[in-house]
């Protein structure tokens, strides 16, 4: 992907600020470099575009960003308190609630982490049946990633709704595997509740395979777009030793070049034995980050194609796996998985009880907003409410 | 990557005043962890990011976990002499301690560069109440940011070198640290057809719930029907 | 001229003698019934999502459930141009004031309905430190739908049902909408956040804690 248009629009426009070392709440701001006063507003938490209740506390000069502070924890509902006093099957519908736009993926992070604290084996079928709902979310998070930053950059709702009709045939999916749209509650320790029947593995065919069309439907408009081009090209750059440095995972690293993805480093479930590529961004800025994940739905197309096409017979479910009451030994486990965010982890603590003594929630969203501020300096109002909706965040589990 | 004791061992030749102790874990999950204590562990922090063969450029979580006191049975055998001409006798003795409370800080570390981790690190405060402080590892891999605001804010920990310790879940006057083990929630009254346990033990102050006969204030079997 | 005002009003039309005159092309119709179809087939929401139901919102608000035709047609970012919130979601004690300080800059009339478990009670997090047990507690709520999260029809369901209410308002008289009365004060008090917990916990004028002792189980 290279930048071949001249320096126009938001490139010219981005000013090197350096952050001062005033404190926000304090009672006296410095003056402007043009002599004038500084503002200070807060976008949030009730804005159209801040993909929640996201509260940005931003100082601006005339339109400039000069100092930026995140402000979360509006959704905060105290899930890893909760997951304290119920049991591990019992946590399994609240970690659906985390990252409420992928529940499938958010439920196998955590299978996979009680599966290794209590040392419960997955059969095979199970596997590729998580990768095919792992890779059905990840068309659906994205598609509707770029159907909001489209609309964050002003489309005003025509991508988005073009993403939700795609999204609406993922979830009828869902609902007739799992029974609920969004809060699937599927995933159990040593595979998945419900075996998929030959008509519900049709269906996904089908979606698949018509999946390119939409994509290519959808590129056509926006891909090439030079109004989109223009406004996100040159818009928050990451550099990718700060990417790595903060902890940012999922699109927004490999955006900026970075070759890291948990499918290929872990190589958990099936995934070493299908084939597919990692997409990277040369450039680390918006656009970088919209590629990225449209090459990304493309790959999981083929992805979704192998894995339909290998399915095994065989059981969904271990038997001797226990649900109800599973005790796992005294230890502890770290379980993660690529989810289409970023790499989200649980981190459990048994004390040998049906309760675990330590349930964290590695957020990915939450870890990567930890550079918001780095990326916004310098621009305008506007482009850090792109920049934030390239980030990917859910409020879900960036409070948990 | 290397074994942790091979790299237990090169941290104590490398740096001296620390000690690093090796946590075994039980589970088959078979990630364990090492315990570091002493001064000076921003360095060993550093060095384990920078050092050619470990590279954990990627500290990808920072957890808090909460360790009230408890109350340890250590079970130790002593061998009595017998009398004159008879064997040794093995006797057995219950010791109870009490083991004190501490906070812990848990930082996975994962390296990008060499594609190798999980590295657990462990950080334990001297106990829960007024030794609470831990370095902080935000100047050497900035991932720890937010995280670490997030284990003050909810645990109480404190981090030195922090560069910006607030709260960042609850709100700035919120005086507690809910995620204690011993955090009282606000009496938030809330009505429920049929109470039992904790609700039903709060519910009580707001209403008079009828009892079925024979029935105890056991919270235990509360909302149990009677036979 | 000279005509005294009759004592008893005229008798009113049944309604098969109302349909009979439309579909000879008559219309007739009270003020109350035109204020009030006008009224009701253009609630404008407001564009305020807090967690997963506000997903399901805007599923609604899509192509495939479209809310447009019941005519919500734009969902307003300003609560200044809003009719109505949908709470939908979570609303958490650290959300609270701004949940109530927005209700309070919404112009009359104004509707609210609780979409979702937990807005209505708190949900699955109701054993929660930083939940709210329901923006009830707050401000007045007129629909409540139930769900985890409601499907987009169950939205739309309640949104019909809002209308049918709203429909039914007299214009006069002490079932009159809050903003035809002079004794309301329309304006909800803003809780502050405190040391442990938001205060006051609830505003009494709304919402007591009801007092229903469980029933003996013999």
């Amino acid at each position: 992907m290279t930048n071949d248009l001249p320096v126009t629009g938001s490139q010219a426009r981005v000013r090197k600020v350096k952050p001062s070392a005033f404190d926000l709440r304090g009672s006296s701001f410095p003056t402007s470099d043009g002599g004038g006063d500084l503002l200070e507003i807060s976008l949030g938490p009730h804005h159209p575009s801040t993909h929640g209740v996201f509260r940005m506390d931003v100082v601006l000069d005339g339109e400039t960003i000069v100092r930026l502070k995140p402000v979360f924890g509006y959704l905060h509902r105290n899930h890893e308190k909760l997951g304290e006093g119920t049991s591990y099957l019992g946590s399994m519908p609240y970690t659906d609630r985390l990252d409420y736009l992928n529940a499938m993926t958010n439920n196998w992070a955590y299978a996979i982490a009680v599966e290794k604290l209590a040392g419960v084996t997955v059969p095979e079928r199970a596997e590729y049946v998580r990768v095919i709902l792992a890779e059905l979310t990840r068309l659906l998070n994205h598609s509707c990633l770029a159907g909001f930053l489209m609309q964050d950059c002003g489309c005003s709702g025509t991508p988005l709704m073009y993403a939700f009709r795609e999204r609406e045939k993922i979830l009828d999916l869902f609902e007739s595997l799992s029974g609920s749209r969004m809060m699937c509650n599927y995933q159990r320790f040593g595979g998945c509740r419900v075996d998929p029947t030959a008509d519900w593995l049709e269906g996904a065919r089908r979606l698949t395979d018509g999946y390119s069309a939409f994509l290519d439907e959808y590129e056509a408009l926006l891909t090439g777009n030079e109004i989109i081009m223009a406004r996100t090209q040159g818009v928050g750059r990451l550099p990718a030793a700060l990417a790595v440095s903060a902890g940012v995972t999922g699109p927004m690293l490999r955006a900026s070049g970075v070759a890291h993805d948990l499918r290929k480093v872990d190589g958990y479930g099936v995934y070493p034995r299908l084939n597919f590529r990692v997409p990277l961004g040369d450039h680390g800025d918006v656009y970088d980050r919209y590629m990225v994940r449209m090459l990304e739905m493309r790959e999981s197309i083929g992805i979704l194609q192998q894995a339909l096409r290998d399915l095994p017979g065989g059981p969904i479910l271990d038997p001797k796996a226990k649900q109800r009451g599973l005790r796992p030994k005294a230890g502890e486990a770290y379980g993660r998985i690529e989810g289409p965010k970023g790499e989200i982890g649980f981190y459990l603590i048994s004390d040998g009880t049906g309760n675990p003594a330590r349930y964290r929630v590695r957020a990915p969203s939450f870890v990567n907003l930890t550079i918001l501020e780095d990326l916004c300096l310098g621009h305008t109002v506007a482009d850090a409410v792109i920049i934030l909706g390239s980030i990917d965040i859910v409020l879900g589990e960036v409070d948990r | 990557m290397e074994a942790l004791e091979v790299l237990r061992e090169r941290l104590c030749a490398r740096f001296s005043g620390i000690e690093v102790a090796l946590i075994p874990n039980a589970s088959p999950s078979g990630q364990s962890s090492l315990l570091l204590s002493g001064s000076g562990l921003r360095e060993v922090a550093y060095f384990l990011r920078d050092d050619p063969a470990l590279r954990l450029d990627q500290c990808s979580n920072v957890t808090g976990v909460d360790w009230p006191e408890r109350e340890v049975v250590d079970t130790v055998k002593e061998t009595q002499p017998g009398a004159p001409g008879e064997a040794p006798t093995i006797v057995e003795r219950k010791i109870k301690r009490t083991e004190p409370g501490c906070l812990e800080v848990v930082y996975h570390l994962y390296s990008i560069a060499l594609r190798q981790g999980p590295l657990v690190l462990r950080l334990r405060t001297g106990n829960r109440t007024d030794a609470v402080t831990v370095p902080s590892f935000t100047p050497v891999w900035r991932s720890c940011e937010f995280q670490e605001r997030e284990v003050f804010d909810l645990f109480g920990v404190v981090f030195e070198g922090h560069p910006d310790l607030r709260r960042i879940l609850m709100w700035d006057a919120f005086k507690d640290h809910p995620m204690r083990k011993d955090y009282v929630e606000p009496d938030d009254y809330e009505w429920e057809p049929t109470p039992h346990g904790d609700v039903l033990a709060k519910a009580r102050k707001h209403y008079p719930v009828p009892m079925a006969p024979g029935a105890t204030d056991d919270p235990a079997t509360a909302g149990k029907i009677s036979e | 001229m000279n005509e005294t005002i009759p004592a008893t009003p005229p008798p009113t039309l049944t309604p098969d003698e109302r349909d009979d005159l439309r579909r000879q092309g008559i219309l007739l119709t009270s003020l109350e019934e035109l204020y009030n179809w006008g009224r009701s087939h253009s609630v404008w929401p407001l564009n305020f999502g807090l967690a997963c139901c506000a997903i399901e919102m805007i599923a609604a608000s899509m192509a495939r459930f479209d809310i447009a035709r019941f005519g919500s047609e734009v969902f307003r970012p300003s609560p200044r141009q809003a009719d109505l919130l949908i709470v939908s979601g979570t609303v958490t004690k650290k959300m609270a004031p701004h949940v109530v300080r927005l209700w309070n800059q919404m112009p009359e009339p104004k509707y609210c309905i609780a979409m979702g478990a937990c807005a209505i009670s708190g949900g699955p997090f109701k054993q929660g430190y930083n939940v709210l047990k329901g923006i009830d507690r707050f401000i007045p709520v007129d629909i409540y739908i139930p769900g985890c999260p409601p499907r987009p029809e169950a939205l739309l369901n309640g949104l019909v049902q809002l209308q049918q209410k709203i429909r039914g308002q007299p214009l006069t008289g002490a079932d009159a909408p809050r903003h035809l009365r002079s004794d309301d004060p329309c304006d909800c008090p803003v809780p502050e956040l405190g040391a442990n917990d938001i205060e006051p916990s609830h505003t009494p004028a709304l919402w007591s804690a009801p007092a229903l002792p469980r029933p003996d189980k013999g």
